[in-house]
């Protein structure tokens, strides 16, 4: 399998659009810890770019990826290889390449300016949301033979998990706020991985003060090393679910 | 060595293959002709394992298609259309294939022939429509396999190389391989082939070698003896008129008999 993915890598290590993603959050990252002299602040900035823009170009690039490789895949179809040995190859090339950027563009910064718990929890927020978004992207490309419906299904789905769902959680916590609500919260953070990133590094950096009861709950909760095993757990199964749904649709599917 | 039994393969509506059962044995070049849509390209893809038949089996040296995929080292396909990876060095697609094979390069007749070693260091995406063709076909040859594939081998390519592909398939036919040819270009067939299928609607209409059809038609070409067997079938008549230019007046007597 390592002999196909190392192919795929350095096939998209040099696409240019990866080229620019890298120096997009290298430079944003950058900016941010230069400009703030508060290196939590910058990296309160970071998160938010990281929340929203990672989901997006994982999905988007995944999608448009899949539909290019097409012909490729039909022809690595027409090798000795297994199905589930090609799907996982161009997965695991897609995702190393994203998570290299990933890396050299928000690694570095981090871990030159603010290598503390908070760095780290972000790095590995950032990592599990790549590895998520590629594994639900590969899913919907997978299942739709329309270049054009994949991507606009992939646009769909990051504007669910980045704006729409917020909305909804707001929407039923006010309706039933009536209600002690801590503990379902709780598990409607573990329904969203960019919600669920999004508390992980906030407890880390001491403004769950600022949150009240819910607050004080969630530090307790994720402050713990059941927190860290739990956002973990739910982000693998973020991750395994999708690529296993993308499995199963390819191997029975028609090229 | 190839033997197909009873599949048919529907797309939502179109019938794609419909009970198609046939046998291919070694030594054959089979010229596989029919309009467009007809089901040739699927019946390709469901010897090469890519689509799934509805129904039916397929073997392969005795192997069903539906396991294994090992069988597919005695194939050598190569695709009507071949698209690579952008980024990817023509050189570093020739690399992969041998890692995947796990085995050299054991017939690079058409990579020097082409002159592709000239060419190792550029990347995909710069190669022109007709460059990539002439790679793909030295990829189906490169590792001398029993059964030969090939959907559309002249589409693009200019006369001279596709001179050298046709040497090329009329060496490999000598080795007693099986040739599978999709074309629409029926003189490019007719020095290859021996035998003849002929699909319509995704039905098998005829099966046949050469010389049979010779007879049967008393026609010397192929093109005319296509053109001759198909006026019998109404639906197809239209299309073989086009495709060869049949003379009006010999389909309007027919009909009139």
């Amino acid at each position: 399998m390592l002999k196909l993915s190392r192919y795929v890598l350095y096939d998209i290590l040099r696409n240019k659009i990866v080229i620019a993603y890298t120096l997009f959050l290298l430079l944003v990252s950058f900016s941010m810890f230069r400009m703030e002299d508060n290196s939590s602040k910058a990296q309160l900035s970071l998160l938010t770019i990281v929340l929203i823009v990672l989901p997006l170009v994982s999905l988007v690039f995944t999608t448009i990826h899949y539909y290019n490789s097409y012909e490729f895949i039909e022809l690595m179809l027409s090798q000795p290889l297994s199905r589930t040995k090609i799907l996982l190859s161009e997965y695991a090339g897609v995702c190393l390449s994203l998570l290299s950027a990933f890396w050299i563009g928000v690694g570095v910064p981090v871990l030159l300016f603010s290598a503390d718990a908070t760095g780290f929890a972000l790095l590995f927020t950032g990592s599990a949301l790549t590895i998520v978004f590629t594994s639900i992207a590969f899913y919907t490309s997978v299942r739709s033979k329309d270049k054009a419906r994949g991507i606009g299904f992939a646009l769909l789905l990051w504007f669910y998990f980045a704006l729409i769902y917020d909305g909804l959680v707001l929407l039923t916590l006010y309706a039933f706020s009536d209600y002690p609500m801590e503990k379902f919260t709780l598990l409607l953070s573990a329904l969203n991985p960019i919600d669920l990133g999004r508390i992980f590094i906030m407890l880390k950096m001491d403004i769950s003060v600022l949150m009240g009861y819910t607050g004080a709950l969630y530090k307790d909760f994720f402050g713990s090393g059941t927190g860290v095993l739990f956002t973990t757990g739910i982000m693998l199964l973020w991750a395994l679910i999708p690529l296993w749904l993308a499995l199963r649709s390819f191997r029975r599917k028609d090229m | 060595m190839i033997r197909i039994e009873e599949i048919s393969k529907k797309f939502r509506r179109l019938q794609a293959l419909d009970h198609i059962s046939v046998r291919f044995t070694e030594g054959q070049v089979v010229a596989l002709i029919g309009p467009n849509g007809s089901g040739k390209t699927t019946l390709i893809k469901s010897v090469l394992g890519m689509v799934r038949p509805d129904s039916g089996r397929i073997f392969v040296k005795d192997q069903p298609v539906s396991g294994d995929p090992s069988y597919r080292e005695h194939i050598g396909y190569m695709p009507q259309i071949g698209r690579y990876p952008d980024n990817m060095k023509v050189g570093q697609l020739f690399d992969m294939m041998q890692k995947i094979r796990n085995r050299e390069h054991t017939d690079t007749d058409l990579l020097y022939k082409f002159n592709i070693p000239a060419i190792y260091e550029k990347p995909m995406r710069t190669l022109s429509g007709g460059t990539r063709q002439k790679v793909s076909a030295a990829l189906a040859f490169l590792f001398d396999p029993s059964i030969l594939i090939l959907d559309e081998p002249t589409a693009g390519l200019d006369p001279l190389s596709t001179e050298i592909l046709k040497e090329k398939i009329q060496k490999e036919k000598k080795k007693n391989k099986l040739i599978l040819i999709t074309s629409h270009v029926l003189s490019d067939l007719e020095e290859l082939t021996t035998h003849i299928m002929y699909l319509q609607d995704g039905k098998l209409q005829f099966f046949k070698d050469f010389e049979t059809l010779q007879e049967e038609t008393g026609e010397l070409r192929l093109s005319k003896a296509i053109a001759r067997v198909m006026q019998g079938f109404e639906p197809a008549s239209e299309w073989i008129d086009e495709l060869f230019d049949v003379h009006p007046k010999g389909k309007q007597q027919d009909k009139k008999k």
